[in-house]
């Protein structure tokens, strides 16, 4: 594929997704397993702990590692199949991608490293700078095309990558944590500018983050991986309102359990009963967030609560709330704010009782 | 109570009282010695300036026979250098970057020519080019070609000697270059050769450079394979340390100048090093 064609030029018809991937990756005791597909135009979040597999996905993609089994197949073109012994080595894949330090050639200009890819793609050297030139433009960084990497801020460097990345016009744009390695001021701005560029990219869009914010913002899509296998998969909304695994609760800020319901009722694998708003028979999950967890000191009465005793496990600042992990029958979050703490005198190993509105949980069938 | 519990803590925290035990106080059994190894290695360069006929020094210098010699010998460590990359920097790619059997034994061959006495190298150097040697009187009878005791057996005498230098300096760079920039090249659509030449090499120029200071610098002084291999012809294989050795025997001054200009293009190359590539990041 050369730089002057489009992605859409090259994209399968309607309907069909522009990625269509089974990612397998056997490594030993690890096995990555991850069916993925994405559309033109498309952001999806590869989330996951650290040794989830996502850096190995993206590699396989990148043509970095090749597949054990599974395929890969880009705007209607085999990549890598073992099945049918196809590989394509990286450099003629229609790729892009940014990597977690970015990776700038430090011998090169800002505006050399963007040239870097349109060159390689049969541009001679003025057509590439031009290219380069009207991307970094883009970017913002028109006065910054002759400096070299070390003279770049994070977020310009950052940029220049993005730049590079999209400069091939990749059919496929890979960012791994694009936004890891920039302080907490830097990252907000270049997350704007970020989700700007990426829905501009008329490719497909795989985001590879453990902050999930990034995804949220950034991606049209999630998909959640542990242990090399999908946990769960959706929109930003589904995924915050019904997290399915401990790590996507932590994610969005919920406490979760599974239980078997019995209509308002739920009995938690422990033995444990909460009672909840929703009415449901079977298998389900039920999740509240930590700030819907009331403490106090004695048993609190009457009303329709889920009411436990409880042991405080630990303390930590949350926002501007603190965060009190507790034990007992159930292992919970629970915010509270600074005050309350002080005037409950709250220390870690001291006993509390904790309560939860039934209206303020939710269940959903876990099938 | 806090306040006092700060005022104690503080003086042990400002002051790291091992600091100054350790400079204070060398002892004179390791301070002796010390001295004595810097006077060794410092006094015959104090000798050698002594010595210098300071007063004849610039005729002494444009004499035809030193000029010869010191040309001879610049164009002979150029070309041995020249050698030494084309052959050097693919070989130490290879050590560096490529997994093969017996990768171990290689580095160690490699590393030969370090340790073995120049001389040996020599007589090696002429049991194979040799006219009789194994590839010499092939050369000899095909092409008509022989190299002992000519300009081209001192390149390769100094080449010999030289190139551990350069391919351990260039391969210490490849390792410790980011191989990841070599898959950010290969994303953006560039192949291993391509790759090679427009980001490995640059990442580890200064090595590369590094290396061939230090492989020219040995090449220049190289003299006993030389004088085994390629003999001793004034204007054809005589280089300035062999004509500092034969000047010995009958004119004194001469070898002692011949040996400054050594000097003086030893500390050169050292200062240079020191200032461009061995501090630097």
């Amino acid at each position: 594929m050369t730089v002057g064609q489009t992605v859409l030029g090259a994209a399968p018809p309607l309907g069909v997704p522009l990625l269509d991937a089974h990612l397998v990756v056997d490594r030993g005791a690890f096995r990555l397993d991850l069916p993925l597909t994405i559309d033109p135009g498309e952001v999806v979040a590869l989330l996951g702990p650290n040794g989830a597999g996502k850096t190995t996905a993206l590699r396989t993609l990148a043509g970095l590692l090749p597949l054990s089994a599974g395929h890969l197949t880009l705007a209607g073109r085999d990549l890598d199949h073992p099945g049918r012994r196809v590989w394509t080595p990286t450099e003629r894949r229609p790729i892009g991608v940014v990597f977690q330090d970015y990776l700038l050639f430090p011998h090169l200009s800002a505006l050399d490293n963007v040239a870097f890819g349109p060159r390689r793609h049969g541009m001679n050297r003025h057509q590439a700078r031009h290219r380069a030139a009207e991307w970094l433009a883009r970017m913002g960084l028109t006065e910054h095309v002759r400096r070299k990497p070390r003279q770049l801020s994070g977020g310009q460097a950052q940029r220049v990558a993005l730049a590079r990345a999209l400069a091939v016009a990749p059919a496929l744009l890979l960012l791994d944590e694009p936004l890891a390695a920039l302080d907490a001021r830097t990252r907000l701005d270049t997350r704007a500018q970020l989700q700007q560029h990426l829905a501009a990219h008329a490719g497909a869009t795989l985001l590879v983050t453990h902050d999930p914010l990034d995804a949220l913002v950034l991606a049209d899509r999630l998909v959640i991986i542990e242990h090399g296998h999908v946990v769960q998969e959706g929109s930003a909304a589904t995924i915050t309102a019904q997290p399915r695994t401990d790590y996507v609760a932590r994610l969005v800020g919920l406490n979760l359990y599974r239980g078997r319901a019995t209509g308002h009722s739920i009995l938690l694998a422990d033995g444990f009963r909460l009672t909840t708003g929703d009415q449901h028979d079977g298998e389900v999950f039920v999740a509240f967030p930590p700030s819907a967890v009331a403490l106090h000191p004695g048993q609190p009465d009457g009303s329709p609560r889920n009411t436990w005793p409880a042991t405080i496990a630990g303390i930590q600042r949350h926002g501007d709330n603190l965060r009190i992990q507790l034990t007992g029958p159930i292992e919970v979050a629970a915010d509270v704010t600074p005050a309350a703490a002080a005037q409950l005198r709250l220390t870690p190993g001291q006993p509390v009782w904790a309560a939860v509105k039934a209206a303020e949980t939710r269940a959903y069938p876990a099938g | 109570m806090p306040r006092t519990d700060g005022e104690v803590a503080r003086p042990t925290t400002a002051v790291p009282p091992t600091r100054t035990r350790r400079t204070g106080r060398t002892p004179v059994a390791l301070l002796l010695p010390a001295a004595l190894g810097l006077l060794f290695l410092v006094l015959p360069l104090v000798g050698l300036l002594v010595r210098t006929p300071w007063a004849t020094l610039p005729q002494r210098l444009t004499e035809p026979g030193v000029l010869t010699a010191l040309r001879l010998s610049v164009q002979t460590a150029t070309l041995a250098t020249l050698l030494c990359l084309a052959l050097g920097v693919p070989l130490a790619w290879l050590l560096a970057r490529v997994q093969f059997p017996g990768r171990r034994v290689v580095r160690a061959l490699v590393t030969v020519p370090l340790v073995l006495p120049p001389v040996v190298g020599g007589v090696a150097l002429l049991l194979v080019f040799g006219r009789r040697g194994l590839i010499g009187s092939w050369l000899d009878e095909t092409f008509g070609i022989t190299l002992p005791f000519t300009t081209t057996a001192v390149v390769l005498a100094e080449a010999f000697v030289a190139m551990p230098f350069l391919i351990i300096a260039v391969e210490g760079a490849l390792r410790g270059a980011d191989t990841r920039y070599e898959e950010a090249a290969a994303t953006l659509g560039a192949g291993r050769w391509t790759t090679f030449t427009h980001v490995t090499l640059p990442l580890v120029a200064p090595g590369i450079a590094a290396g061939a200071v230090l492989c020219w610098a040995r090449a220049l002084g190289e003299f006993g394979a030389t004088i085994t291999f390629a003999g001793n012809y004034p204007g054809r294989t005589q280089t300035m340390p062999i004509a500092v050795y034969l000047a010995l025997e009958t004119d004194l001054e001469a070898a002692i100048v011949l040996s400054l200009i050594l000097l003086t293009v030893s500390v050169v190359i050292l200062a240079s090093l020191r200032d461009r590539w061995v501090s630097a990041p």
